[in-house]
């Protein structure tokens, strides 16, 4: 932009001119920044200051510096379990929704007809609210729902069994893991069938040429080159598998705590925010990492950056 | 051995098609199945008789309405100030080279790895000193956190796309650059803007957290979906997961085309 407005003021303008050049270019270096201000301030406003509110809330106790609301934290009974039970969670589900969608991504590849709507419907639990989620494996799950009409019907059970009591915690674990997996793997398709789509597809008919098998095309072209799209999937799920709070509430209610569960119950009904702004800060904290971590595993050479 | 593979393949498409579907199909069963359903034992997959009367019975519900009002306001305000602080940033960083622009960039993506708690949070505490605890501007404003970045590289996927060429001869021709971003840029831009708009309504209606976080009586439909969900009988919480699926469903069925637009540039 710059370029081009600095030669027209230094050569055709007449002798009054130059000033009102000068400012124009000044201006139109300036208006990219002032397209961007609004939104950059916006975010400072409701980004960084709650950040520091939230660190603050968390290291003080009635105005003073002091770990008390981490050793409340701590000390609280579920603590142990929502830390077990999220990280549990993460660990089960994310691993199963990659790989899931990865080899949905190679089938939409290989698909010859239908392939939009295919595309479609597996992308349709992207639009369900996390809520909607866990209600739907709800009127599956619940005690005369449909998992158990389908065991009676072929006579494997006689009466209605409970999956998601506190009684039948490894049942109610697999069934919140598998509405995390049905809701949010979708989103995982959608950035790796943009990362596909990226992929110059002589690249694997120069491999097929020279007789790779489609299993050494996947490995050695695909999924080195999808290394920039997985690891955006990766931190945004991750991210967001921490977070995990409306699915578990609508499917075991209090009987499968998670961290971010627990941040709710202290701030909402305990009214106290010192704890649940803890909680926040260890949420925050293991989500760093975990992006930290993706970062280093798949750091993308700088050739394929741009 | 070429037909049985192609079988496998065919079958495993379909299953995943399946696996999508029941869900969806099996919520709407239930909250559609009137009240026979609610007690019948075992289930059937079928809808016998199918009627509006559980979710009618649903939305007379006192609080319902106003909590449905509530998300439509939310959503409304959430995509008026995404597309506003969004779409001008986005058109900077398609149409400019400047200092600064790959750490916008970052900027942006990192907002993602946020977790929403660390903002829900202390909002409340400053949002009941500033008169916008429970109401649904304020959780408007706490969604637009969220749907800005996403606003921000729709709108730049979509500028992107309209060829500078155009613009310039609009100024050649003697258009300011805002006459020409009004006339030439805009209306190209238009449906992509009006998709982007779409995403941040979805991303606000669905919301949770920070929505039953800063609400108290002025719920919004998820908050108080949340709330009441321990006190009300099951076809009542399957009625209200259906009436939240299908107006999202139906708005990112509309906008499917730019899904991808967006994540292709959001990795380059």
């Amino acid at each position: 932009m710059t370029s081009a407005a600095e030669p027209r003021a230094a050569t055709a303008a007449p002798a009054q001119a130059p000033r009102g050049a000068a400012a124009r270019a000044l201006r139109a270096q300036a208006l990219p920044y002032l397209l961007l201000a609004p939104s950059l301030i916006f975010l400072a406003v409701l980004f960084a200051v709650p950040f520091v509110q939230t660190v603050l809330l968390s290291v003080t106790d009635g105005g003073r510096l002091s770990l008390a609301n981490y050793a409340k934290m701590a000390g609280d009974l579920n603590f142990t379990l929502s830390v077990r039970n999220t990280f549990a969670l993460v660990l089960t589900v994310i691993p199963v929704q990659i790989v899931l969608a990865l080899g949905m991504a190679m089938m939409l590849q290989k698909l010859r007809f239908a392939r939009d709507i295919v595309l479609w419907i597996w992308t349709i639990p992207l639009a369900v609210s996390d809520l909607a989620a866990g209600l739907a494996w709800f009127a599956i799950l619940q005690d005369s729902g449909y998992l158990n009409s389908v065991l009676y019907s072929v006579g494997a059970i006689s009466d209605p069994q409970a999956w998601l009591s506190y009684e039948t915690p490894s049942t109610l674990f697999l069934g919140i893991a598998a509405a995390e997996i049905w809701r949010a793997t979708a989103i995982v398709l959608v950035i790796l069938v943009a990362g596909v789509q990226l992929i110059p597809r002589e690249y694997g008919e120069a491999a097929e040429v020279f007789g790779a098998t489609p299993w050494q095309r996947f490995c050695r072209i695909t999924l080195p080159l999808l290394k920039p799209s997985l690891q955006t999937a990766l931190i945004l799920r991750t991210v967001l598998a921490f977070e995990v709070f409306a699915v578990v509430y609508a499917l075991g209610g209090r009987n499968f705590p998670v961290l971010v569960g627990e941040a709710f119950v202290w701030q909402h009904e305990n009214q106290d925010y010192g704890v649940a702004a803890a909680y926040a800060v260890l949420v925050m904290a293991v989500s760093l990492a975990a992006t930290v971590v993706y970062l280093r595993a798949l750091r993308v050479p700088r050739e394929q950056q741009s | 051995m070429i037909a049985a593979r192609r079988l496998v393949f065919a079958t495993g498409v379909v299953a995943l098609c399946a696996w999508v579907l029941l869900p969806i199909y099996l919520i709407a069963l239930g909250a559609l199945g009137g009240r026979a359903a609610v007690y019948q034992w075992p289930k059937s997959f079928l809808p016998v008789d199918a009627s509006l009367s559980t979710l009618g019975a649903f939305l007379a519900v006192e609080g319902i309405w106003h909590a449905l009002i509530n998300s439509v306001i939310a959503a409304t305000l959430c995509m008026v100030f995404s597309i506003a602080l969004g779409a001008p940033a986005g058109y900077a960083l398609a149409r400019f080279q400047f200092r600064g622009q790959s750490a916008y960039r970052l900027l942006i993506m990192l907002t993602r790895a946020f977790p929403l708690a660390m903002l829900a949070l202390p909002l409340t505490v400053s949002f009941i000193r500033l008169g916008l605890y429970d109401r649904p501007l304020g959780v408007a404003l706490v969604h637009t956190a969220l749907a800005l970045p996403f606003a921000v590289l729709i709108s730049s996927s979509l500028f992107m796309g309209i060829p500078r060429e155009l613009e310039e001869a609009a100024w050649v021709f003697g258009c300011s650059r805002l006459e020409a971003f009004r006339k030439i840029v805009l209306p190209l831009a238009l449906p992509g803007i009006a998709a982007a708009a779409i995403f941040a309504f979805v991303i606000s209606w669905n919301e949770v957290f920070a929505a039953s976080v800063l609400t108290v009586r002025e719920r919004t439909l998820t908050a108080y979906l949340l709330t009441v969900l321990s006190e009300s009988p099951v076809h009542f919480r399957l009625a209200g997961g259906l009436l939240l699926i299908v107006p999202s469903v139906a708005f990112i069925f509309a906008v499917r085309r730019y899904l991808f637009a967006m994540w292709g540039i959001a990795n380059r």
